[in-house]
């Protein structure tokens, strides 16, 4: 089976929990905040002042720098705060806040904001970037890249393959999973107008051995276009889902390349350099929904599990809703919660709070009660090369952590810190518990800010 | 509400260094066991008390230093034991004891403790004592007997005639408490390379090595491997984390160095064995082959 090298075995996926329930829509909230930005890149500005009515799916932030995505009201409702608040991402964001009004429910079907057309052949690349850049849709698998400047190479760059990751390799999270099982239509044809988009021949959809059921899904989903009839308005000639083998990171973009094409991006490049265009299949999803219906990006599938939740599910939530209520709704928290994580136990984000807003990265919310919490102290590192071995890029977790614990900049940059991918693999197996994704981080951060400063 | 804020990954592997160290003192209790058997109970009262003496010294070293007391990882334990092993059934307590102490304090505990030594402690300290106390370091005695015998590999360099195969197999031969059992080294080895917490390349370049290089010198290449520290030293030294390498591509050429310096000292040095040395030799080594020996980067191959 296709592999990457390296990388690690996971003992438990804990999926079990919530790979079998269908997505569940909740209820609407009383209440969304919406940060202003929610994509990797540049933030937006409001369009939108307090007071004003907003009815769902109306566009109230956006910018006009290229790598952006606006931001559109997902509920109807006043405009009641624009001021910083607290971001699951860590920072202090300005956010709109709209409270929900009844009233304006029934103004919200006059308010479909883009240009329609479920055709994709009678569409032209430029018309699908812009439908994509209008409906704020950002890469969802949790990295939020604007899909739009991904579907837009350089004229130099010749992509020839749109890979769809489906791979889901993080543990718990099965909200991808559920989105191949229950709507593989949607995939593909989010997967064509991508490729239409940028003009590729080729369509990969990857998924883990671990997902039989989507892979056979899919498999079926695709019968019809197989062989493709000639001269179809997309240009794809070649469509397959393609099984890999259940090992972390096989979703990571570099290692699901290297893993289906055997092609490596380059270190410092970019998928696109290789002739490589990754989506998320959530992405895929939300392109098809802006097309087919003018929908813009209000609500995204979150994964809601965990030992600290009374019943973990895969729900469909309205971007700006706190996590709160979404847990609320999903039978609430059950005994000692030590740790709430947006995203994966791998590479997710520990989160201070509960009345954070789900955001566009927001693909779980995963409760984990004191008996799945441990706390360690570090020792000292024992020299023993785990690390090394389960490092997916082939580099050395132990010296980068020494290094930056030495504040040696230069060797810490030498050492290609920044060809890490922060997948976590590495201190995963530290038998010495050493906090190392934690060092990389400071040392990125403390890179990056002396590069400004000496510029 | 205060949840747990700490960095990503959330979940991590059972194995830890403690687990690690208590596999390794798992599979060397094969290697005692064998010990034993062939140097009567004299051998183990030798192991336990070298271990305790290890244990004791990192407690008060550490206590002494202001330094947080670890001796529950068991890494003075692997230590201990490893010393025991390296040594003669008939040395007298007090000079091991005094191994013991050169082991933990001397060569890891004031380099700043585990992690941070050069040398591997047990081969260090057995070389101090082998200078200090050459004559009771180097007094040998039969399997089963208190008759003063000679080592295989003396016997070989003195060209008389040296113990068959299977006796040098399952360790039928005078020699240091827990080298000279071959099978039993290996009993211990399977283990320990079968939970992943050692792996081949620095033995195997270190054993194919000297193999090779006896039989092209025109020596019994399967004498050369059976025979002496190599067994115990391939598989429990030269695989120690700490004092060798990090990567495959490292450890693969501190075996490697290790063979051939093995070779050089028996076939042409005054010693008749020269594992102990070769090994520290290549432990100096160690941050130059790590500086070098680097694993290969992703994305830095060309694209067809």
């Amino acid at each position: 089976m296709r592999n990457f090298a390296n990388g690690i075995h996971l003992p438990d996926y804990h999926k079990k929990a919530t790979a079998l329930k269908p997505i569940r829509e909740l209820a609407l909230p009383k209440r969304v905040v919406l940060p202003l930005q929610m994509n990797l890149g540049c933030p937006n500005e409001p369009l939108v002042k307090i007071g004003d009515a907003v009815v769902e799916g109306q566009k109230i932030a956006d910018t006009s720098k290229f790598v952006s995505a606006p931001i559109h009201a997902s509920v109807s409702g006043k405009v009641t705060k624009i001021e910083r608040l607290p971001n699951p991402c860590g920072f202090d964001v300005p956010s709109i806040v709209i409270e929900r009004t009844e009233v304006l429910e029934s103004k919200a079907v006059s308010s479909k904001p883009l240009a329609v057309s479920s055709n994709i052949e009678t569409l032209t690349p430029e018309e699908i970037r812009k439908i994509v850049r209008e409906a704020g849709i950002v890469g969802l698998g949790g990295a939020t890249f604007p899909t739009h400047v991904k579907i837009t190479p350089p004229a130099d760059k010749k992509i020839d393959t749109i890979i769809i990751n489906g791979c889901e390799c993080e543990p718990y999270i099965t909200a991808d999973h559920r989105l191949m099982l229950e709507r593989p239509a949607d995939i593909l044809y989010g997967a064509m107008a991508i490729a239409k988009a940028i003009g590729a021949s080729r369509i990969v959809i990857g998924i883990e051995d671990n997902k039989r059921d989507a892979i056979e899904r899919l498999n079926r989903t695709l019968t019809p276009f197989s062989p493709l009839p000639e001269g179809e308005g997309t240009g794809v000639r070649e469509i397959s889902v393609v099984k890999l083998k259940t090992k972390y990171p096989q979703g990571g973009e570099k290692q699901l390349i290297k893993a289906i094409l055997n092609r490596e991006v380059p270190s410092g490049g970019l998928p696109l350099d290789i002739g490589v265009v990754v989506n998320n299949v959530g992405t895929a999803v939300a392109v098809s929904e802006a097309i087919k219906f003018g929908t813009p990006l209000i609500k995204r599938v979150v994964t809601v599990t965990g030992s600290g939740v009374k019943e973990p599910q895969n729900v469909l939530v309205r971007i700006g809703t706190s996590f709160e209520a979404v847990i609320n709704q999903c039978g609430g928290r059950v005994g000692d919660t030590a740790k709430v994580i947006m995203g994966g136990p791998m590479t997710g984000l520990a989160v201070s709070a509960l009345d954070l807003p789900v955001v566009k990265a927001t693909n779980c919310i995963l409760v984990l009660s004191k008996k799945d919490v441990k706390v360690f102290e570090e020792s000292s590192c024992i020299r023993c090369g785990r690390c090394i071995k389960a490092c997916p890029i082939g580099l050395m977790p132990n010296f980068l952590a020494d290094f930056t614990k030495l504040k040696n900049w230069e060797l810490v940059e030498e050492y290609n810190i920044a060809d890490c991918i922060e997948c976590g693999c590495c201190a995963y197996v530290c038998p010495s518990r050493i906090y190392l994704v934690h060092y990389f981080k400071v040392a990125k951060k403390e890179l990056q800010l002396r590069k400004v400063v000496c510029k | 509400m205060i949840f747990n804020l700490s960095v990503s990954p959330h979940i991590y592997a059972k194995e830890d260094t403690r687990s690690i160290m208590r596999w390794v003192n798992f599979a060397l209790l094969f290697p005692i066991a064998a010990a034993t058997y062939f140097f009567g109970l004299k051998a183990l009262i030798l192991v336990v008390f070298t271990t305790l003496i290890a244990i004791l010294s990192e407690v008060v070293f550490q206590w002494l230093a202001k330094r947080p007391i670890t001796v529950s990882d068991g890494s003075a334990t692997t230590t201990g034991i490893l010393l025991a092993l390296i040594l003669p059934s008939t040395l007298p307590l007090w000079m091991a004891a005094i191994g013991a102490i050169t082991a933990i304090v001397l060569v890891k505990g004031l380099f700043g403790g585990l992690g941070f030594n050069i040398f591997n402690p047990a081969l260090a300290a057995r070389a101090l004592l082998l200078a200090s106390w050459p004559v009771a370091m180097t007094h040998w005695v039969k399997p089963f007997d208190t008759i003063t015998s000679a080592t295989p590999l003396f016997l070989a360099k003195m060209g008389q005639a040296v113990p068959g195969y299977w006796d040098l197999f399952i360790g039928n031969r005078a020699g240091s408490l827990g080298e000279t059992s071959v099978l039993m080294i290996l009993v211990g080895a399977a283990i320990l390379l079968c939970k992943k917490i050692i792996d081949w390349p620095a033995p195997t370049a270190y054993i194919g090595t000297v193999a090779l290089l006896a039989f092209i010198l025109g020596k019994d290449p399967l004498f050369a491997v059976l025979s002496g520290g190599l067994m115990i030293g391939a598989f429990f030294m030269a695989t120690d984390y700490v004092t060798t390498p990090v990567t495959t591509k490292g450890r693969f050429i501190f075996g490697l160095g290790c063979g051939i310096m093995t070779v050089l000292i028996r076939f042409y040095g005054g010693f008749p064995e020269g594992v102990n040395y070769s090994i520290l030799f290549m432990n100096i080594l160690t941050p130059l082959i790590d500086k070098y020996a680097r694993p290969q980067l992703f994305g830095r191959l060309k694209n067809k």
